[in-house]
């Protein structure tokens, strides 16, 4: 038998499958493109954008000899506009000589209780969230390019598990809100697709620079969910998998949220 | 600005409304829960105060409806005006029990059900989004919306 029209719906069929690939068919979007003009503009402008004093403060921080060895960041890597430029776009990573991976500010402790025999910073403290930015900062605009490293793979798995599995006394997962309902309003916020970019980032709520992981808390209490220890597998693994799954975005932090 | 973002998850900071306490037993009939959870009929006007408060009924995440002094209103669900009159008052309850009985993968919270949630906050262990009095204050606003 034969259907009218059905030879028409397959050519439009193809026909926008063709435009999408054209366009890259690329319809991540970051946090950065649903802030308002203004704070695009706060962020972009390194003068009026907050997270700029965190970086700054990072530079003092870089140069300065810390711990029982003495020495500072700059004296074993030199200026991080050559040593660190792309270095956040690929981390989590798993370091040499170890099985599991760590985030940017678990290798900046590994230098420190490693490297200068000083204490690991505290989650959210000033000092590491300054190391952090300013480590961070060298990457800016580079695209996020996760290791090949195929001992990844099975965090990356646990993470994308995690991530959309419903949890809480409100039975919500990550991907209901960031991958199925990603650019409508949660009461008056914008649901953002929930990728990591501007990370670390200022955000006026907390009138503070803050790091994925306190975001990512935030959220999982928002489904009033048990929150996770901050130095974690879960948290790290959500990382990998969020990483991963905003490869080729570049990086914006400091990023600047309401 | 700020002011948004901090109410969009202002629920992040609340405490837990309803105590623990036993689940009241409720019958199914096809979509509905015909009889009241508590067998007394609830109180609109509490109903509207629970439905607009962001920390308590937290609908406004994801619904909107006739709130004009709520500027901060969701767009993930259907608009609440109408829902008296779309529904039965079991449908309504069944609703709210357990919205899964409904479309299965459903986004809209359980507000009194137990089983089936994973890794709960501690502060909410074995406590219902709603007691059953809160429920039936909600299903009783709801009927109120005609149009
Ligand atoms: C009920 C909806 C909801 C759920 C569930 C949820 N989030 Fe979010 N998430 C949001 C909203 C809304 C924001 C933005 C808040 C703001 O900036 O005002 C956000 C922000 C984020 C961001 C930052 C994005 C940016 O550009 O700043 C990340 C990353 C994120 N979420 C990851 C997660 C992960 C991982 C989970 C699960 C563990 C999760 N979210 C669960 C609603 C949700
Ligand atoms: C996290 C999101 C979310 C929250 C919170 C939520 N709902 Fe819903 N609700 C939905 C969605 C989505 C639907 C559409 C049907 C479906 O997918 O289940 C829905 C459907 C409904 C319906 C049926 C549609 C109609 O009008 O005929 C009613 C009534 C309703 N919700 C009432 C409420 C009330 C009252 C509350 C708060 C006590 C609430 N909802 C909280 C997401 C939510």
């Amino acid at each position: 038998m034969k259907r009218p029209g059905f030879g028409l719906t397959l050519v439009l069929v193809f026909a926008a499958s063709f435009a999408a690939a054209q366009g890259g068919g690329d319809k991540r979007r970051t946090g950065y493109q649903d802030m308002s003009a203004a704070l695009q503009q706060m962020a972009d402008d390194e003068t009026s954008n907050p997270g700029l004093l965190f970086v700054k403060a990072g530079e003092v921080l870089w140069k300065q000899p810390a711990g029982k060895a003495n020495k500072a960041c700059a004296d074993c890597h030199g200026a991080v506009d050559t040593s660190m430029k792309g270095v956040a776009a690929r981390y989590p990573a798993i370091p040499k000589d170890a099985d599991k991976p760590v985030d940017l500010e678990g290798r900046i402790n590994l230098c420190r209780t490693g490297q200068q025999q000083a204490e690991a910073l505290k989650p959210e403290s000033e000092d590491l969230l300054a190391l952090d930015a300013y480590v961070t900062h060298a990457s800016r605009s580079l695209p996020i390019a996760p290791p090949a490293d195929p001992r990844l793979a099975r965090v990356r798995e646990l993470g994308k598990a995690l991530f959309t599995r419903r949890e809480g006394q409100l039975n919500l997962s990550c991907a209901n809100c960031h991958d199925d309902n990603a650019g409508k309003k949660l009461a008056g916020a914008t649901i953002p697709q929930g990728h990591p970019t501007a990370y670390p980032v200022y955000r006026s709520e907390w009138q503070t620079l803050g790091s994925l992981k306190r975001r990512l808390r935030n959220c999982v209490i928002g489904m009033r969910a048990e929150a996770y220890a901050y130095d974690s597998a879960e948290y790290l693994a959500l990382e990998v998998y969020l990483m991963d799954r905003a490869k080729g975005l570049k990086i914006e932090s400091p990023g600047i949220r309401p | 600005m700020r002011i948004a973002a901090s109410l969009a998850f202002a629920f992040v900071l609340t405490a837990a409304s309803v105590s623990a306490q036993e689940l009241r037993t409720y019958v199914v009939a096809g979509d509905a829960v015909p009889d009241s959870l508590t067998g007394q009929p609830g109180d609109a006007e509490k109903g509207r105060a629970i439905v607009a408060n962001r920390t308590v009924g937290l609908c406004l995440l994801c619904h909107s409806g006739p709130f004009p002094e709520q500027p901060l209103q969701g767009n993930l669900a259907p608009s609440l005006s109408g829902a008296g009159a779309r529904n039965t008052p079991g449908q309504l309850r069944m609703r709210l029990v357990d919205p899964s009985r409904l479309v299965p993968d459903t986004i809209m919270p359980p507000y009194y059900r137990l089983d089936r949630l994973q890794r709960v906050a501690r502060a909410y262990e074995g406590k219902t989004i709603l007691s059953a009095d809160q429920i039936e204050d909600v299903v009783a606003y709801l009927m109120t919306l005609k149009e």
